[in-house]
């Protein structure tokens, strides 16, 4: 079996392969429903029922697909570059330290300031985060997988010690959490009897203007050129390091952004279970959508829909949670290899 | 031991690389595969060696096939490979690097001591004198290929196949080659010989096979053949080639003073080199590969500052040794490898048509934001006018031929109206046609008053088209020897270091 480069991908093709590997992982998972006895169909039904069927699932997939957003643009916009960031995580947590450290009474701001405040606070904390390990990769050579993931651990020991130190909240009974976000910096909800909130506008608002920045802009330009080629990008006179660090800065912020949503839209006060591994599936969800801009707020509603509706769908039949991770997992492994062969022709011999 | 090859066809999509190929080897013979670059010889051995599968066709030695697509099979019919480029481990031993692979996986004890008295019987008598116990980064390029050879040899091959093996040599080395080749056919060893250079075929080989755009054209006994004849098989056509004028060389553009650079670990890559290129010339610095060309090219690309001396670019010294800094001083650049440095494979033709005028206007409003419209309309310029054939501006690089990416980045550096140009081996791996296309290209860059540094591997290509040579050696440049006073012996002689 030998793999031949596509001279031409054919528009059909391109659009077909995706679909195909969401149904092929589909058809995967229902062996595994299967085993628990359920009848497949039923169980798919309630799944999407569950996440899209009611204007409170769909309300609930949109908040849960919020943050996903975010993680996931930090995710695209970095592999773009080919800069390996795994630490979408702990820059969430810096973004969600920010804001705490903001929005808890430190400023007195009308809303209108002090949200976009919180923003840029948690921008600027998830961007430094990520600095560290792209000055380490430009001057030291230090692999940013390695940097980038065990620094989840560090920041997450770092909200651990504050929690469970000098941020923790007397009234919390004992619980680890910080003094929750002041009025005026919690963030508007988007739809009456919903926890949807503005951070979803502000993700969306992202992604526009990230894919923007990528189709129109110079640094878009730069950061692709970059990411395929940097020996031939530097003899362009494309400053390499500065589009890394600019990266860098950009993923980190955003993922910062997606802390800062969390903790100022949904839970209001920061707590160690603040993220479910939001980080890690930032980079399912840009994989999932071919490091696209757009495709990823497509692909986070997606991910997020097969969370909501599993939990939904585990609640009417008797069919474990953990059937949402494993078709997360199998839709990412079957849409890589689908863009596998939309840029390759298989031949058997 | 005998080698056939019975119409085996090769496909890469809409080309055909390989169409039904036959040719055969006996004992003892060289068989010299001719054909442009491009016209499928390295294909057809990469069938041949296992690493692709042919559509169609079969391959038998001594007359039994070869299954298709399996390497191991090939080597144990007595196949052996000696590749363009080497295949070698620079960090182990020239023992090591020859019977990696060779030893079973469980076996006690390595047989260091019967390997080295293996290797050494066969190195004398082919001479093939290289010490087993040096490591390969130490080695010469010419000492790198006779491990290679006896790689092959060790893995007791009886068809041994060459893919442009003097490409790297010098002419001495190549003699050298050409001796050891001899002593092999003598003992029964049948030789494949890839080249494009016709001396070469005339003075090593048994018969010819000449291949054109994938398929056979005809095969000759090297003795009823000659330079003419087996050019114009290979061609299939007369080439014109572009006519040199030699110019009055007006004022210096280029000065190298006394400039050196350090290499890694106190090594110098560059030892006080002084060059000057005036307008209206072209200077040719020849040498073997690694001799100080790459660090010399990455100065006048912006890449790399030199660690003493100065260079003067229309009289005033370069301080800033930076990509953009070079192309604000209208210097153009023609890197040495063109896929690695000089295009961007999976961005678009106009992508890196404009890739040296980021944030020009017209092209970028107010710096930063792209003009669609203007730029493709500047790439369709470029492309009509200097022919770049293949995809369209749309198109992705990944889709040019070789001759055509050379042409882009042609395009894209003297669209910009250099004052000088540096042409780091400009056309390496290009056929016949986009080598004149290439070369014309640069002669009337001189006409039009610019400095032109070609850097090249091939003493032919600088004998062709310069006006004055340098030779660089072991970081050195020699003095300048105008192109009337040069020939191919004394040239290579001073690339071997040897003072003429």
């Amino acid at each position: 079996m030998t793999f031949e480069l596509r001279e031409h991908t054919p528009v059909w093709l391109a659009v077909a392969a995706p679909v195909a590997a969401v149904a092929v992982s589909l058809l995967l998972c229902s062996v595994l429903i299967l085993w628990t006895g359920q009848p497949v169909l039923n169980a798919y039904r309630l799944l999407v029922g569950g996440a899209f069927g009611s204007g409170f699932g769909i309300a609930e997939t949109l908040t849960r697909a919020t943050p996903l957003i975010l993680t996931g643009l930090a995710a695209a916009v970095a592999f773009r570059a080919r800069f390996w960031n795994i630490g979408a995580e702990g820059q969430l947590y810096c973004g969600a330290l920010a804001a705490t450290w903001l929005g808890t009474g430190m400023i007195d701001l009308p809303p209108l300031l002090l949200i976009p405040l919180l923003f840029l606070g948690g921008a600027v904390a998830g961007g430094t985060a990520l600095l560290l390990p792209a000055l380490l990769k430009l001057r030291l050579k230090v692999d940013e997988v390695v940097t980038t993931l065990l620094l989840n651990f560090v920041i997450l020991l770092l909200v651990s010690f504050l929690l469970e130190g000098p941020w923790k909240d007397p009234m919390s009974l004992g619980w680890p959490q910080a003094v929750p976000i002041v009025d005026e910096g919690v963030l508007p909800v988007l739809l009456a009897k919903s926890r949807l909130h503005l951070g979803l506008l502000v993700g969306l608002a992202a992604a526009l203007l990230l894919w923007a920045v990528m189709r129109w802009s110079i640094w878009g330009y730069e950061i692709r050129a970059v990411g395929h080629n940097p020996r031939a990008a530097a003899f362009f006179g494309i400053p390499v390091d500065l589009t890394m660090l600019r990266v860098a800065l950009v993923s980190g912020g955003l993922a910062g952004m997606a802390g800062v949503g969390e903790v100022a839209g949904l839970k209001g006060y920061l707590t160690l279970d603040l993220s479910p591994g939001f980080g890690y599936a930032g980079i399912a969800v840009a994989m999932l959508a071919a490091l696209h801009p757009l495709g990823v707020v497509l692909s986070a509603v997606f991910l997020a829909g097969i969370y909501v509706g599993a939990d939904s769908m585990s609640r009417a039949v008797n069919i474990p949670t953990y059937i949402a991770d494993v078709l997360v997992a199998s839709s990412v492994l079957a849409v890589l290899v689908s863009l596998m062969l939309v840029r390759f022709r298989v031949r058997f011999r | 031991m005998t080698l056939e090859i019975r119409g085996v066809t090769k496909r890469f999509g809409a080309l055909v690389a390989n169409d039904a190929i036959s040719l055969s080897v006996a004992k003892g013979e060289v068989l010299a595969l001719l054909g442009e670059n491009g016209a499928g010889k390295t294909t057809l051995m990469n069938i041949l060696f296992g690493h692709y599968t042919a559509d169609d066709g079969e391959i038998l030695v001594d007359g039994r096939m070869l299954p298709p697509g399996d390497t191991r099979a090939a080597i144990a019919a007595g196949v052996g490979m000696v590749h363009q480029h080497f295949a070698l481990a620079d960090n182990m031993t020239v023992l090591e690097n020859i019977t990696l692979g060779t030893e079973r996986l469980w076996a006690w004890r390595s047989g260091t001591a019967a390997a080295r008295r293996r290797i050494l019987a066969m190195a004398d008598a082919y001479g093939l004198a290289v010490d087993p116990d040096r490591r390969v980064d130490e080695l010469s390029v010419g000492e790198k290929q006779r491990v290679e050879i006896l790689k092959a040899l060790y893995r007791d091959a009886r068809i041994l196949i060459l893919d442009e093996p003097t490409s790297v040599l010098t002419p001495q080395e190549a003699d050298r080659l050409f001796a050891t080749l001899k002593a092999m056919t003598a003992q029964g060893l049948s030789i494949i010989f890839i080249s494009h250079k016709l001396h070469e075929i005339l003075a090593v080989s048994d018969r010819v096979t000449v291949l054109r755009r994938g398929a056979v054209v005809g095969t000759v006994a090297t003795r009823d053949a000659d330079r003419a004849s087996l050019a114009e098989l290979m061609v299939g056509r007369k080439v014109a080639r572009p006519r040199v004028e030699h110019l009055e060389p007006g004022r210096p553009v280029v000065e190298f003073d006394a400039v050196s650079v350090a290499g890694p670990g106190g090594s110098v890559m560059l030892d006080r080199v002084t060059l000057t290129v005036r307008e209206r010339e072209i200077v040719g610095l020849a040498g073997v590969a690694g001799n100080g060309q790459s660090a010399l090219a990455a100065l006048l690309g912006g890449t790399a500052a030199p660690s003493s001396g100065e260079i003067r670019i229309e009289g005033e010294a370069i301080r800033r040794f930076t990509p953009r800094e070079l192309i604000r001083r209208r210097v153009g650049r023609i890197p040495e490898d063109r896929q690695a440095t000089g295009v961007v494979g999976d961005m678009t033709v106009w992508e890196n048509l404009v890739a040296e005028r980021l944030r020009e206007k017209p092209l970028w409003r107010w710096g930063r934001i792209v003009d669609f419209a203007a730029c493709r309309a500047y790439a369709r310029r470029l492309v009509e006018q200097y022919d770049i054939r293949g995809g369209g501006v749309d198109g992705s690089i990944r889709l040019l031929s070789g001759g055509n990416m050379q042409k882009l980045i042609l395009a894209r550096t003297l669209d910009r109206g250099p004052r000088f140009i540096l042409a780091s081996q400009p056309v390496r791996g290009l056929d016949e046609g986009a080598i004149a296309a290439v070369h014309q290209r640069l002669l009337d860059a001189k006409r039009d008053g610019a400095a032109v540094l070609v850097i090249s591997e091939d003493l032919d290509e600088i004998l062709a088209i310069a006006d004055r040579v340098v030779v660089i050696h072991a970081g050195r440049t020699s003095a300048p020897i105008g192109v009337g006073d040069a020939d191919a012996r004394r040239l290579g002689l001073m690339m071997a270091g040897v003072e003429a």
